[in-house]
């Protein structure tokens, strides 16, 4: 007699480190094989685009840094550049070196911690110690300049808030010398570790053709193969002064992934170096007074200048109405805003593209066939970050 | 094809009964198509090999509610051949039910749940048509513009019954919307004396 097949549902999270948040997982197993994955999401849900259409272009910008919460500033730029784009604002070129700069930070921020959380689901604690010292550091100059760790709110339209504190090029590029050493501690660890190798290669394949099927984009694409980042393909502020490579994968697995986000960290410092030593002088926002706010000097002297802050901070700016999509290469893959404005200081519709919602529903395509405990290493390799995914 | 005006031609003359306006801006292609027409359109814009947008970006959709026909969907592609991008919209009332485009690409399976969760919107032949981002068991479409801020159900754990426990919301005090609008016709209008100086 034929035996009958049982399956087991089994829930994954949303209690569960290496869930990377708040995700539910129900997986369908046969053994230890898994047959479905049905991701719910939504547990981090926070309303973030109704609340944007409530709020003065200004007041919005806060609530990108609480989407992917490990590279804040990267989202504010997409929204920035919206705006920018409507008002047909030219920005000083200062601010853009100092926004790229920032952007560039931020993506080694995040990939810091997909490569260690990453190493750690599958077994190795070190790699995240080590990493951690220099996330650090590097939130360390996000302080400096706008005041907080992680929730910046630095970047405007038209510029950015304040200009670098004194000494703070001097750190960073202190920083840029040591850190291609960290990096390489870090691929002594895990390059040709063999459990980790045991553990990525040839896990979660996902080929061209169903990169692009899935919308996939960043390290997610390049994985598989495509040579296609933002950054190179649709410059935006000064990237196109700028030389840095693209790395590309081979064959579309978690350790491909890997290798890329590790080669782009080694690209971005190359081109915070560049941003450094090419950083203009001059002003680091608009001065139209009508986008950005005087400075406080002019406000004890100025009536105009008095009336527009007052105006900006309580009205805020008018955009004139218009509907536009702009994207940024943040460090998931491709972060897009598209806004629809229509005359008044409030965005009439913000929706926000986020890459990691995209790459988390491939989930059940990737994960089916694989073993139990593929899950971790495949979760791990998507780079997901709740914020951004359930917005 | 190498410039956005002559793609946009292009498509044009290709899907003439099918568009009702196009034009480009922001370096992107806008079409405004008729409702019916949309599978055919995507399918035209994916294949063919002088568009080749292989790839949704987004979908999504936008309410004004003072339109007869409430809702305008909008979907983004992106071609990375061409590297260029096509905005494709069209107005529909929330009675219309959307073709799903599920079979020509996967991912519109989450974006298409997300629009039925956030605006009440349905589509036919999608596979899983549930609610994504709210919680298990909401009620109302949060981001309808008659939908409020606040919502309607708060949520906190009762001591008394030693579980989590949904009410309706009680603010302390209300939520204050001032109305800061000011006969400024806002930054146009500086633009436009600064150009009348020079």
């Amino acid at each position: 007699m034929a035996k009958e097949k049982k399956t087991l549902n089994l829930n994954f999270g949303p209690q569960h480190p290496a869930a990377h948040g708040v995700l539910r997982l129900i997986l369908q197993l046969d053994g230890e094989i898994v047959e479905k994955a049905d991701p719910h999401i939504g547990l981090l849900h926070r309303g973030t685009e109704k609340l944007i259409e409530n709020k003065t272009y200004i007041q919005a910008v806060p609530y990108f840094d609480r989407l992917d919460y490990v590279a804040p500033m990267n989202q504010e730029h997409a929204f920035a550049l919206a705006i920018e784009k409507i008002l047909k604002i030219d920005v000083p070129a200062r601010a853009k070196y100092i926004r790229v700069m920032f952007c560039e930070i931020g993506r080694i921020l995040s990939h810091i911690l997909n490569i260690t959380t990453q190493a750690m689901d599958v077994g190795a604690l070190t790699p995240t110690l080590w990493g951690f010292e220099e996330r650090e550091k590097l939130m360390g100059f996000y302080e400096r300049v706008s005041g907080s760790r992680l929730h910046a709110n630095y970047f405007r339209a038209g510029g950015v808030h304040k200009d670098l504190p004194a000494g703070l090029e001097n750190d960073i590029d202190e920083f840029c010398n040591k850190f291609p050493k960290i990096i390489d501690d870090l691929e002594t660890l895990l390059t040709d570790n063999r459990i980790f190798k045991q553990r990525n290669v040839d896990i979660g394949i996902v080929s061209k053709q169903d990169a692009l099927d899935y919308s996939f984009s960043g390290v997610m694409l390049r994985g598989s193969g495509v040579a296609w980042d933002l950054r190179r393909s649709q410059p935006y502020d000064c990237y196109d002064d700028l030389e840095f490579k693209i790395p590309v994968g081979k064959n579309g697995d978690c350790y491909d992934r890997y290798l890329c986000r590790i080669e782009e960290m080694r690209e971005s410092v190359k081109i915070i170096n560049q941003c450094l030593q090419n950083l203009p002088k001059g002003p680091v926002k608009t001065e139209d007074g009508k986008i950005t706010p005087p400075p406080k000097k002019e406000i004890k002297q100025s009536m105009e200048a008095l009336i527009h802050h007052f105006k900006l901070f309580t009205e805020g700016y008018r955009v004139e109405k218009d509907e536009i999509y702009t994207a940024v290469e943040a460090p998931k893959g491709e972060f897009g805003v598209y806004l629809i404005s229509d005359g008044s200081s409030k965005p009439y519709k913000c929706k926000i593209r986020a890459p990691g919602f995209t790459h988390l529903q491939a989930m059940d395509y990737l994960i089916k066939g694989h073993m139990l405990a593929d899950v971790p290493a495949v979760l791990g390799s998507m780079d997901i970050v709740f914020g951004e995914v359930d917005r | 094809m190498k410039n956005l005006e002559d793609l946009e031609k292009f498509i044009n003359s290709e899907l003439t009964s099918k568009i009702n306006n196009s034009f480009v801006k922001h370096d992107n292609i806008y079409l405004n198509i008729f409702h019916d027409e949309l599978v055919d359109v995507i399918t035209f814009l994916k294949t063919n090999n002088e568009t080749k947008f292989r790839q949704l970006i987004e979908i999504t959709a936008v309410d004004y509610p003072e339109n007869k026909d409430r809702f305008k969907m909008v979907y983004l592609l992106l071609s990375h051949e061409f590297n260029k991008r096509v905005i494709i919209d069209f107005s529909i009332n929330e009675k219309f039910e959307i073709s799903s485009l599920t079979s020509i690409f996967p991912s519109a399976n989450w974006m298409e749940r997300e629009v039925f969760d956030m605006y009440g919107l349905r589509f036919k032949n999608h596979p899983d048509l549930r609610r994504i981002l709210t919680d298990y068991g909401f009620e109302g479409h949060p981001l309808r513009k008659d939908f409020p801020l606040t919502g309607h159900n708060e949520v906190r754990y009762s001591e008394e019954q030693k579980k989590v426990i949904y009410e309706p919301v009680k603010l302390e005090q209300n939520y204050r919307n001032f109305d800061y609008e000011s006969p400024w016709e806002g930054t146009k209008y500086i633009k436009e004396i600064n150009k009348t100086d020079g």
